[in-house]
């Protein structure tokens, strides 16, 4: 029974001025707590993109690669037309880099311009005479890289403003260069070498492709080991597996093995694989045995989760009809778990593919100069040859450095992309 | 197999109809006949806790039997008991004997996959495999090998979705998944499916408590077609469709099967003072 009175004084409580100091301050610890969180927000995504900027900033000029582009004269004297590839191609090159220049005749004038071309500018112009041998006798224009440290000048990180002695190139390379760029013969196009050719000592010449490649295995690797293993674990686990102290105890140390740094797996590898088993070093094969490993835990927890989202009412329709466990897990259960499944797989593989630690210690941080053939050939990875580049010390492989963070970034967001996608598209809603 | 029995299938006008009265008639009580499934002493534990204590029925062939009682009384349990769904629970323990034409049904020769092709379920939520509406009728007779060729499995489809009441509604859409139905078309879906692997007996747990009142009275006429050819037994909460729709009712209460008998008798003249209160709405 509410009297007037009553109301009177219960609207009264509400308009007190405690009440509204009250009902300030609550409102004041909503905004707060909406604050921070935007605060934390802003944070990460200033950071990431500082990240992104700055790796950009480095990493863009390595995109480009400066061209130099010549008619080297293939003169039947330098070349015999019986046996291309025995050619003198060194000579070829300065032939070809005199014409541009006829004044420089002495020796160390001659290596310093030669200089302006990579190292192994012979080979490719030897490769392209091979190619068609119809240029010996004539001439064949050719766009070669130049060297890391004209790379360098022609992306302006050289200063030319400090004295002679504080550079690597001289004022007379600069000028021949400078007198290249003006008759047209300098160019810096898509760098397309980053991607298609294998590492290398000199910057200009380095590329990914060993890495995607031995990346590509190795992760092929981690997927078929750790995909059926790790289904099939989590079945038994999820399915079969009766409660009990044994079953706790493997539970119980499939998350805490989930947690474990990588670098203990790689020094597993290291003890099993290659010192007992005498498997290769460096090979894609033992790189993605470590990885599914490492991936496996992962793997199996976010399967036991998929399983378990499949509602009951689905396992005891099919229990009802007469399935046995195997039909109702094979029929019912796991196609209807597995876009769970393989989103947890694709996060679980980028995870492992920008994995550096365990590759390094079963030796995938070599120096491989050809993509690897098969899963048993020596290769890198690309966080092991980002680490390898990173410890270079040409200027070049500054921002070769950071290009790899992007490719692999790059990689990550695709995997990432598509397991958002198949979430997407395959989930089903009950 | 034919149906003989009146239906009150309103859209279907070129059938004679008979109308039924709310409980079916007493002579067609087949006292006669022998009890399809007896049970004797049937006590069922979950871990410590004791849920069914020493339940004895005999469940009559080719009728309704109505499993009423206020929640947790243990009805669906026992239920559960008649197709060993209840092993499927880790921590259920059953005690007792339950024989289906005089063969014991936990009998560790028996295998659960015949007793539950033998004895099928129709859920309290309808629960449809998320595939085709074909798929999930060709599922049963597939596992069980019941039809070789593919005509074999449409001729089962066909013949189990019209038994069901079904084929009319969707006969142009069998590829259709058949989460799109509605609720009591899913539930009559279920009801196909699992005719479709010939049962002899249909456990129906709380069929219609998701179901609107025109879904509930389709699946109703359902159950009461249904009743010439197979044994079903019904839980259910609501005592309006016990009395519609079965024959024999027990009356459960506190894990304890209090009264049985026929429809008629336990809701016009209960002999026990539990069954009375619960009929007369004082509990449950």
């Amino acid at each position: 029974m509410t009297s007037p009175s009553d109301a009177a004084i219960s609207a009264g409580i509400w308009s007190t001025p405690e009440a509204q100091a009250s009902r300030r301050r609550r409102k004041r610890g909503d905004l707060v707590l909406q604050g921070l969180g935007i605060g934390a927000i802003s944070l990460a995504v200033g950071l990431l993109g500082l990240l992104l900027v700055s790796l950009g900033y480095l990493g863009y000029r390595a995109f480009v690669q400066t061209m130099v582009t010549l008619d080297f004269p293939v003169s039947t004297e330098r070349v015999d037309a019986a046996n291309p590839a025995a050619g003198n191609y060194r000579l070829v090159i300065r032939d070809a880099l005199v014409a541009q220049f006829p004044e420089v005749t002495s020796t160390g004038d001659l290596r310093d311009l030669n200089a302006i071309l990579t190292n192994n500018a012979q080979f490719m112009v030897r490769d392209a005479v091979i190619a068609d041998p119809s240029v010996i006798g004539g001439t064949i224009r050719l766009s070669l890289p130049a060297s890391d440290q004209f790379d360098q000048l022609n992306k302006n990180n050289v200063p030319r403003d400090v004295p002679e002695t504080q550079r690597r190139i001289s004022d007379q390379q600069i000028l021949w260069f400078d007198t290249l760029a003006e008759r047209g013969a300098v160019s810096t196009p898509f760098n397309w070498g980053l991607i298609f050719n294998a590492d290398s000592r000199f910057p200009e010449l380095a590329g990914l492709a060993g890495a995607i490649v031995g990346t590509f295995y190795a992760i092929l690797v981690c997927f078929l080991i750790s995909f059926p293993v790790g289904i099939a674990a989590a079945i038994y686990l999820e399915e079969f597996a009766p409660r009990n102290r044994f079953t706790d105890i493997v539970e119980v140390n499939i998350n805490n093995l989930a947690a474990v740094p990588s670098v203990v797996f790689g020094l597993l590898g290291l003890a099993v694989f290659l010192n007992f088993f005498g498997l290769p070093r460096s090979a894609p094969l033992v790189g993605g045995m470590v990885l599914a490993l490492m991936t496996l835990p992962t793997m199996i927890i976010v399967t036991r989760a998929a399983l378990k989202a499949v509602p009951p009412s689905i396992r005891e329709a099919a229990l009802g009809m007469g399935a046995s466990k195997h039909q109702m897990i094979l029929h019912h259960v796991l196609p209807l778990s597995m876009p769970g499944i393989l989103t947890g797989t694709i996060i679980g593989l980028a995870h492992a593919l920008g994995e550096t630690a365990p590759l390094l210690l079963i030796g995938m941080n070599a120096f491989i100069t050809s993509p690897p053939g098969g899963l048993l050939d020596a290769s890198t990875t690309l966080p092991t040859q980002i680490f390898i580049w990173a410890d270079s010390p040409e200027r070049g492989f500054l921002a070769r450095t950071a290009a790899g963070i992007l490719v692999l970034l790059a990689f990550l967001v695709v995997m990432n992309a598509l397991a958002i996608f198949l979430r997407q598209r395959l989930e089903r809603r009950w | 197999m034919v149906n003989v029995i009146g239906s009150r299938t309103v859209n279907d006008s070129t059938k004679p109809t008979v109308s039924i009265s709310v409980a079916a008639p007493q002579d067609a009580m087949p006292a006669a006949r022998e009890p399809r499934i007896r049970t004797d002493k049937v006590n069922v534990w979950y871990g410590e806790k004791h849920a069914l204590f020493d339940v004895t029925v005999d469940i009559p062939d080719r009728a309704v039997m109505a499993f009423i009682g206020p929640s947790g009384c243990g009805k669906s349990t026992f239920l559960r008991c008649i197709n060993r769904m209840n092993d499927t629970i880790d921590s259920a323990r059953v005690e007792g004997s339950i024989t289906l034409d005089g063969k014991d049904i936990y009998d560790p020769d028996l295998d659960v996959v015949e007793l539950r092709a033998r004895v099928g379920m129709v859920f309290q939520k309808p629960n449809p495999f998320p595939k085709s509406i074909f798929e999930n009728v060709a599922y049963g007779p597939r596992i069980h090998g019941l039809a070789r060729h593919k005509t074999d499995v449409e001729a089962i489809v066909v013949s189990s979705l019209k038994k069901a009441g079904l084929f009319e509604e969707v006969k142009d859409r069998l590829d259709e998944p058949g989460t799109g139905l509605s609720g009591g078309q899913q539930q009559r879906l279920c009801i196909a499916r699992t005719i479709a692997v010939s049962p002899d007996v249909i456990l129906m747990d709380e069929p219609c408590s998701a179901l609107d009142p025109i879904a509930t009275a389709r699946v109703e006429e359902l159950i009461d077609e249904l009743r010439e050819n197979y044994t079903i037994i019904i839980v259910t909460h609501s005592m309006q469709q016990a009395a519609r729709v079965s024959q024999r009712t027990s009356f459960f209460h506190l894990g304890v099967m209090v009264e049985t008998g026929p429809t008629d008798q336990i809701f016009t003249n209960p002999k026990d003072k539990r069954t009375q209160d619960y009929i007369t709405g004082r509990f449950g």
